[in-house]
């Protein structure tokens, strides 16, 4: 792929969110990506994010990641959307990518079971 | 520790994100029985006590874990290259930047696999704290030789924000057809087990 192509497919991309509703009310996700988090997987929920959410016609988070969160539980994923309390959660796999999707952000509503909880850590 | 050579990679990398360092050049060289990682930054560098600091696996960076006395990326790394006949080289001034080079032995029975190359120089060049981050990427076997060159700023110009679903899709795809183009050069690693061992992978 040349560049040239990836800014005709960028330009095409554009133009289709153009179209889409909900652009502009952006929700973070946020991988904590230090020495834990990246021995614990955390590079691999950073494309499980990016290939669910394609998946899933999603196109609007911001994806990034930040250094260690330094909570014990990696991999760690913060996710901060309108309307919902800024949520951390712990031992984020592909099936807890998905349920952050589906539940917290489409179903607005947390992943109960992998909340870090503040007090406990 | 880390399962893969890139995870090293990206471990030390953020060192120099984390730091502050205006900016990052990465340079990924493979030939048929090596991969060499240098990374060098522009930031603040370090003394000698700091370096020695950054080495000792018991030396935990205060400002970057508040309460926990790790910081094991460095001494990890070292250590891998040592056990895997690899070699490990710091280098670093105050006010001049620091290098870190690491080159792995992908003979060795124990060397760890390479693991993901775009989807690591993905998430270098995505990075928000990054400042300028350039990424060098080469393959020269005896079947041929190929390289290319990512710069943050340059994949910016091009897709916007790389926070940006969309545009980190892009930039993975892109990358990928890169490193596809090295494919054609790859030579199968032939794994030493002591002398007059060996097998292929």
């Amino acid at each position: 792929m040349t560049l040239e192509e990836l800014r005709s497919l960028r330009e095409k991309g554009e133009k289709a969110m153009a179209k889409r509703e909900n652009a502009g009310k952006d929700i973070q996700v946020i991988v904590g990506m230090g020495t834990s988090g990246i021995a614990a997987g955390a590079k691999q929920v950073v494309d499980c994010f990016l290939d669910l959410l394609d998946q899933k016609g999603i196109h609007n988070v911001l994806v990034s990641q930040t250094g260690a969160m330094g909570l014990g539980v990696e991999p760690t994923v913060e996710v901060t959307a309108p309307g919902m309390p800024a949520t951390v959660y712990e031992k984020v796999d592909k099936a807890v990518v998905e349920a952050i999707i589906d539940q917290h952000i489409i179903g607005k509503k947390q992943v109960s079971d992998h909340v870090v909880h503040p007090a406990e850590n | 520790m880390h399962r893969f050579i890139c995870d090293f990679l990206l471990d030390i990398v953020q060192n120099s994100f984390e730091a502050g360092a205006p900016s990052v050049q990465v340079t990924i060289e493979e030939d048929a029985g090596r991969l060499a990682c240098t990374v060098t930054d522009t930031g603040k560098g370090m003394d000698e006590t700091m370096r020695n600091q950054v080495l000792d696996p018991f030396h935990g960076g205060s400002s970057k874990h508040p309460g926990r006395p790790v910081s094991l990326g460095i001494p990890f790394l070292a250590e891998a290259m040592r056990e895997t006949g690899g070699q490990f080289h710091l280098s670093s001034q105050p006010g001049q930047g620091t290098t870190v080079r690491f080159v792995c032995d992908l003979h060795h029975v124990d060397t760890p696999p390479t693991g993901d190359i775009p989807g690591t120089i993905l998430l270098l060049l995505s990075d928000a704290r990054a400042g300028e981050v350039s990424v060098f990427r080469s393959l020269d076997t005896p079947k041929g030789r190929g390289s290319y060159r990512v710069t943050k700023s340059g994949l910016v110009q091009e897709l916007g924000d790389l926070r940006k679903g969309d545009a980190l899709l892009l930039a993975r795809a892109y990358l990928r057809s890169q490193e596809g183009e090295l494919e054609r050069w790859k030579v199968e690693r032939r794994l030493v087990l002591s002398k007059g061992e060996d097998y292929d992978t």
